[in-house]
């Protein structure tokens, strides 16, 4: 698997617990469509994501995140 | 007819156009659910009219004389007879209003006084008043952290923090409500040579908790360049010995850089402020949009608040039995089997949770049909994404008022299926 697989399956993992309609995930999967989170599950699983790859994603960032794709890149760039 | 003509007439007739979509559009799902709630017959929590205020704690409520319980009019001051005579004699000798930014012609002798006031209240050197409350966060968080510094804030803080950060161009970085260790790790992964503003609150007005500030402190002590900031908006005028606040309580004085704080609460007025010992507070008066650029507080509203803020430096009796009222409602409440928001009574906020909307104002409505008034939360306000009566305490709530408020409690609650 390249960095950015790796990167996406973790990601994935991290949002099995929150995936409470077990929606399939891809790259082009939205959080706020897709998953239906709320403002509130977005914070903790921000907050999940964050300690698990020891990076902080402000809340500008966040605002400019609304894809599994896209948050997998922002990754990728703050690990980078 | 030019084409622009026409497209400007299109633009201005939606009516005619079936489900047209316009900019209101979005509000739809707001609007279509208020009104499913309305049509099942509640009073609409969000449309109060106090039609006679006979007291800081009774109301006349469609004709009915009810207990005010959600005002934050935790010290009575508002029909203080001291405050009220500055008030009067200030619209007498200054006139209705100042017409006036502070920079420019709105700084009258008033607005000296009354922070003057702050600086003595709070024994810092320097004192800013703003026109709201809202506007003080607004204004010196924005203006604090600008490009490349970072904002680091509590998840529950307040909208207008919330709005403070957008209206600046910092980066902003949230921990989870009142967690040290989430603090801690947050900056621990910010650049250290980067400028931080920690924006902490000293209670937290949804469920009236308190912040645990000196094991905050010493987390942001252990990082670099943090200043703090401490909104004291729900804590001043009734915790510390001098009614600080929350941060003089818990006697991290010394490591507090700004306290922000109100005059729509404990004062008993309207207005704003931020104190602070940096010795370059000062240039903030040049530099603050939220400060400059709006009209100051009519120079009556000033009196009343400097009159209010030096009685509420020597009001150790009132403040003895605002926590005594807190103390009781709160034991009272537990008692009757309603959930809390803290397990203990930590503010003179008291917030009851319910299950759902509908349990909530039908709550709501049946206290208010009893004669007292509560306030109601629903999200995204509250932070738990659940809906809350939020109770507010007064120093002037006699303890036969608190007796009143129980037996309300116990009646609407058993009306409603609330409690058992």
């Amino acid at each position: 698997m390249t960095d950015r697989q790796t990167i996406f399956a973790q990601v994935a993992e991290q949002i099995a617990p929150f995936n409470k309609k077990g929606v399939a995930l891809n790259e082009g999967t939205t959080f706020a469509g897709d998953l239906e989170w709320d403002s509130l599950t977005v914070m903790d699983f921000v907050a999940a994501i964050e300690d698990d790859f020891d990076i902080l994603i402000t809340m500008n960032m966040q605002a400019e995140i609304e894809t599994v794709g896209q948050l997998v890149d922002a990754i990728v760039k703050l690990k980078g | 007819m030019s084409l622009a003509a026409q497209t400007a007439n299109d633009a201005q007739t939606p009516a005619e156009v079936p489900q047209a979509r316009d900019l209101f559009s979005k509000f739809d799902p707001l609007i279509a659910e208020r009104e499913a709630l309305m049509a099942t017959g509640v009073r609409d929590p969000f449309a109060i009219v106090m039609d006679e205020v006979k007291s800081p704690t009774l109301a006349v409520i469609k004709g009915k004389d009810t207990i005010l319980l959600g005002t934050y009019n935790y010290m009575g001051m508002t029909f203080d007879p001291d405050v009220i005579a500055a008030g009067k004699q200030a619209l007498d000798d200054f006139g209705a209003g100042t017409t006036g930014s502070r920079v420019l012609n709105g700084t009258y002798q008033g607005h000296k006084q009354v922070e003057a006031a702050l600086r003595e209240f709070y024994g810092m050197d320097h004192a800013m008043v703003f026109s709201t409350g809202y506007q003080a966060n607004l204004g010196i968080i924005s203006t604090l952290a600008g490009k490349g510094d970072y904002i680091v804030l509590d998840a529950d803080s307040h909208a207008s923090i919330y709005d403070g950060c957008f209206l600046g161009n910092a980066e902003i970085v949230r921990f989870r409500h009142n967690s040290v260790e989430d603090l801690d790790k947050r900056l621990g992964r910010l650049p250290a040579d980067a400028q931080k503003l920690v924006v902490l609150e000293g209670v937290y007005s949804m469920l009236g908790d308190i912040a645990p500030l000196p094991d905050m402190v010493a987390a942001i002590r252990k990082h670099a360049n943090c200043m703090i900031l401490v909104d004291e908006a729900h804590g001043m005028g009734f915790f510390g010995p001098n009614g600080r606040g929350v941060y003089e309580e818990q006697g991290v004085e010394a490591d507090v850089d700004f306290v922000v704080g109100t005059f729509s609460k404990s004062v008993g007025t309207v207005g704003g402020f931020c104190v602070s010992n940096h010795p370059k507070f000062d240039v903030m008066r040049l530099v603050c949009r939220p400060y400059v650029f709006t009209a100051s507080l009519p120079p009556s509203v000033v009196a009343t608040a400097a009159t209010s803020i030096r009685k509420l430096m020597h009001a150790q009796d009132k403040r003895a039995h605002l926590w005594e009222n807190s103390r009781r409602l709160h034991g009272a409440l537990k008692a009757l089997g309603f959930t809390l928001g803290t397990d203990t009574p930590q503010s003179a906020i008291i917030s009851v949770i319910l299950t759902d909307q509908t349990q909530a104002v039908a709550m709501w409505q049946a206290l208010l049909e009893l004669g007292l008034y509560v306030n109601m939360a629903r999200p995204p306000a509250t932070p738990t994404g659940t809906f809350l009566l939020r109770c507010s305490l007064c120093a002037e709530h006699s303890s036969d008022q608190v007796t009143q408020i129980i037996a309300m409690f116990k009646a609407a609650g058993k009306a409603t299926g609330a409690i058992a």
